[in-house]
């Protein structure tokens, strides 16, 4: 098959970046979109210039790390896959595809197709977790959870952080993500000591961070590769609404601590 | 030079609380006194950062990834083992503590075994309490299944994402340590060298894989999780990034390296398809319950698999291994594999797979049972070759996918340098010869939640606590020697690109060090070996900036490692003259089976580095088998 690679260049966060085109001919359509990318720069290296830059890792739609817009869709056209899991059957011979990074005020680029995720990290870091201290748990059975329950809880965090729900927003916002985390843990017996001010913290702290709010697009679903449902947002709603019913004052202050030396 | 292993005396059962009465405390105060770096955020490095931030310590945490969560555990599947006994089935400590040591092929040290199995409970506990996810039964307890051909079902999992969600779990612990100030989380991060004074680990030398920057880190102690080695064979189920440099560059500042040339063959992934392939799909084992493996029984068959008939087919597992059939062990129908694939009968566009048949299944049990069990790896085996399960055979080959291998640690998980502690795939010290299913999840997750911990507390308690420095001539020269490496890769300014050498260093690794190793072709791979080094280091194109994020400076230097890492694995497989678990020898083996030798090989071989141009040094410890008795396997 061939096809015109049509990919974003921007050596730094300050440089102006454009696209530059890259043709690709002669490969199977069992090649995957990155390997098509590795090709290009396998080409790139043997003329001694530098490599696109893109992140991946495990290259099987499990650790989030990739993150391209392809053709204007966050990890391509086909539905609930990621873009490290896409092949070249699902484009058409001849076709020119256009790969940009994720566009969202709260992801700056840092080089070609890389962006810096890093603010999604401090929403999970105020508060989407349980306080637990290692050592503190009593038995694992000791807790009974009905099997749907835990299925619905599992679906919830099945999310791999990838934020292409924030590149398909036009709000950028991260209500999918914060709801996929708040749900999981609120549907457990475990998660309901922290579960109003966890929803405070981790909405304060999406605020904080620049993201938009949700206006119900639903786009943020459509471009999840990890089926995280549209229902989860309002479930979001609702948490946090009931956390405001019961008032700031009643529950602990959000506080941010730095590192002492 | 004798390697102290610090084994508890005592009976076995004993061991660890003795070990613990011992250890030396440190009071809340002083913890947070004490500075300890930890390189990777898998289930090892991001349960022990989590949990030594809970205890007080001050914690700097480093990880590649741009985030903590991506690292490689996030992509285990099938499920975690835990001595529970939930199911009523005679599981018991002692019974997982066994199969793994016997599974090992009785090539790693009692008494660490059966502390994993000691501790194994315990980490099932904690995860549930973090609020991890696992599969449940109608009554709302915790379901097990059996894994991996084990005969008790002890293994718990969360649909086929266990490491997804135990990484989860661990990384919540982690952020909210971040959150409270304990660990300081360093992500796209690379840690170059490791920093040695006087035969202590004082710190690390890393790279800001983003701004370029060359920094030095000191600290009380020094903790390596940085996972396993499989990458060395370019092709496999490991994830892109997953490298050999932390421990490589600890081994060349005096870390001991034990047993290189043990690795694991998974024998169920996805085929090679085309010569552009990157990676090599794991498909779960469990396939082989309902699937049948099989070739042509002619070389140079070209019908398709539907037109062959059963007459003209080699179901070549259930042929040589009648017991066990396709059920053999992951080593032994990896072999299998590869002979058949060798003497021409392979199948596919490459020629190298066998081909996995649910036809019988489908006919006896209806297809919707089938998809019940593996629809889900049906659809994703589907995604990547467009091929249907349903109708033609799924088409499998073996590919590397774990190293038991790693650097040298004690009972207390402390490597031979003072002040260096090694935990998770990045050590050697539970799976022996060969790991069994869901045991990889557990070792890191006990190591970092509940051995390291109290180990390095009883180190610490005896440094001398408060600032350390990074200014010593040692922090300077380590300094200075990862500066010089990345001047050297950008010196090169070669036209073949890093993925095409690696790619070379592969296939000689598959070839030669692979499933199957002779003393020849071991020889041969050296040779082959220096041949790519000299072409690495005057062809290869490593072109980005230093100042910059550069990923093609970021693989070069993990390839240039991974070419005189490969030397060492394949020196271990030479001078290993024994058959045993993953290691196989053609030369020692009875009628086709592996042929271990207790009498010279019961030993942990551990390596030292001894300069650039004289041959590493082979130490020996020892194993004493004081409850077990060497068994052999037999699956005839
Ligand atoms: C496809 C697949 C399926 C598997 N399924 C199972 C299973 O079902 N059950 C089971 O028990 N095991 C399974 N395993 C094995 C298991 O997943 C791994 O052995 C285990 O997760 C390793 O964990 P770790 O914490 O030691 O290392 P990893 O998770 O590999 O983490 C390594 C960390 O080190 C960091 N790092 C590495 N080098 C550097 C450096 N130089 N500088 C800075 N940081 C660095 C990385 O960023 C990362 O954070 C599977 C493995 C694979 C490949
Ligand atoms: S909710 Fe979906 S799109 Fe958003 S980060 Fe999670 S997996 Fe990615
Ligand atoms: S590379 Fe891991 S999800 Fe795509």
């Amino acid at each position: 098959m061939n096809f015109t690679f049509r990919i974003w260049r921007q050596r730094t966060a300050a440089d102006k970046g454009q696209l530059v085109a890259y043709p690709v001919s002669d490969i199977s359509s069992d090649l995957s979109f990155l390997e098509v990318i590795d090709t290009i720069n396998e080409t790139l290296s043997s003329r001694g210039e530098e490599t696109i830059a893109f992140d991946m890792d495990c290259r099987e739609g499990i650790c989030g790390a990739c993150s391209l817009v392809i053709n204007g869709q966050p990890h391509g056209p086909e539905k609930e896959t990621t873009t490290c899991q896409l092949y070249m059957r699902h484009f058409s011979d001849g076709e020119t595809i256009t790969v940009e990074p994720y566009r969202a005020d709260s992801f700056p680029v840092i080089r070609d197709l890389v962006v810096d995720r890093s603010p999604l990290e401090r929403i999970i870091q105020a508060g989407g977790y349980i306080s637990v201290h290692t050592g503190e748990a009593g038995d694992a059975n000791a807790t009974l959870i009905p099997k749907h329950q835990a299925e619905l809880a599992f679906e919830a965090a099945s999310c791999i952080g990838c934020g292409a729900c924030v590149a398909a927003c036009p709000n950028a916002s991260a209500m999918l993500f914060v709801a996929a985390k708040v749900t999981q843990l609120a549907l457990l017996p475990q998660g309901q000591p922290e579960r109003l001010h966890r929803v405070i913290r981790m909405a304060e702290t999406m605020d904080h961070e620049g993201f938009g709010n949700c206006s119900n697009h639903y786009l943020c679903a459509e471009a999840c590769p990890k089926e995280i449902p549209i229902s989860l947002i309002a479930r979001l709603n609702r948490e946090f609404l009931a956390a405001a019913l019961v008032g700031q004052e009643f529950l602990e202050p959000p506080h941010h601590s730095v590192h002492h030396e | 030079m004798a390697l102290n292993s610090r084994t508890p005396t005592g009976p076995l059962a004993e061991k660890w609380d003795r070990c613990l009465d011992q250890l030396q405390l440190i009071g809340p105060n002083r913890k947070p006194k004490f500075r300890v770096i930890i390189v990777g955020s898998g289930l090892a490095g991001a349960s022990a950062a989590a949990t030594l931030g809970e205890l007080g310590y001050k914690v700097d945490c480093f990880c590649f990834q741009d985030s903590p969560r991506r690292a490689h555990s996030i992509a285990a599947q099938g499920g975690i083992n835990a001595a529970k006994n939930y199911r009523n089935d005679g599981d018991s400590i002692h019974r997982l503590f066994y199969d793994t040591i016997k599974g090992g092929d009785f090539r790693s040290r009692e008494a660490n075994v059966y502390r994993l199995a000691q501790v194994s409970g315990n980490i099932i506990d904690q995860c549930v309490a973090q609020g991890v996810p696992f599969a449940r039964e109608y009554g709302g307890y915790l379901d097990n299944r059996s894994f991996g051909g084990a005969l008790v079902s002890r293994t718990f999992y969360a649909r086929g994402q266990t490491g997804q969600q135990l990484l989860l779990g661990a990384y919540g612990a982690l952020s909210r340590q971040i959150h409270h100030g304990k660990v300081r989380m360093h992500s796209r991060y690379e840690m170059l060298e490791l920093v040695v004074e006087q035969g202590v680990a004082k710190g690390i030398i890393t790279r800001n894989l983003v701004t370029g920057e060359i920094e030095r880190h000191a600290a009380h102690a020094v903790v390596l999780a940085s996972g396993g080695y499989s990458n060395v064979f370019n092709l496999t189920t490991n994830a892109a990034g997953c490298n050999v440099t932390a421990t490589y560059r600890a081994w060349r500042k005096g870390a001991f390296f034990a047993n290189p040339c043990f690795t694991q063959i998974h024998p169920t992934c996805t085929p090679l398809n085309h010569p552009q392939q990157s990676k090599l799909t794991l498909m779960s084992e469990s396939l082989r319950n309902h699937g049948r493996i099989w070739v042509p029984l002619r070389v140079g068959d070209e019908r398709p698999p539907q037109e062959i008939p059963e007459s003209e087919r080699d179901y070549y597992l259930e042929r040589k291994y009648p017991a066990y059939g396709n059920l053999s062990p992951r080593d032994i129908a990896s072999r299998a594999a590869k002979e058949v694939c060798d003497e021409g009968r392979g199948v596919g566009a490459m020629k190298r797979s066998v081909y996995l048949d649910f036809d019988d299944a489908i006919h006896e049990l209806g297809s919707d049972a089938i998809a019940s069990h593996y629809g889900n790896l049906f659809q994703i085996y589907h995604q990547i070759t467009a091929e249907d399960p349903y109708k033609v055979p799924m088409r499998i080959y073996p590919a590397p996918h774990y190293t038991m291998g790693g650097l040298w640690v004690d009972y207390h998980l402390m490597s031979n340098l003072p002040g260096l502690f090694v935990i998770g795939e990045a050590n050697f010290s539970d799976h022996g010869a060969n790991r069994l299913g869901a045991s990889a999840l557990m070792q890191g997750l006990a190591d970092g939640y509940f051995i390291l911990p109290q180990t390095l507390g009883h180190y610490l308690a005896q440094q001398k606590s408060g600032p350390v420095a990074n200014n010593s001539e040692a922090f300077r020269a380590s300094e200075a020697e990862a500066i010089e490496k990345i001047a050297r890769l950008q010196a090169i300014k070669g036209r073949t690109s890093v993925a095409s050498l690696h790619r070379e260093l592969g296939e000689i690794m598959w070839n030669y060090c692979g499933m199957s190793r002779t003393a020849s072709g071991l020889q041969q791979a050296l040779t082959e070996i220096e041949a790519l080094k000299e072409k690495f280091w005057s062809s290869a194109c490593v072109c980005g900036d230093s100042n910059n994020l550069s990923q093609s400076l970021e693989r070069g230097g993990r390839v240039a490692d991974f070419l005189e890492f490969a030397t060492l694995m394949c020196r271990d497989a030479l001078t290993r003259e024994e058959s045993c678990g993953g290691h196989f020898r053609e030369e020692y083996q009875n009628e086709g089976e592996a042929a271990r030798n207790d009498r010279d090989f019961a030993h942990v071989a551990a390596w030292e580095f001894c300069g650039d141009e004289i041959p590493p040094l082979r130490h020996q410890e020892p194993l004493l088998f004081e409850t077990v008795t060497p068994s052999v396997r037999s699956y005839k």
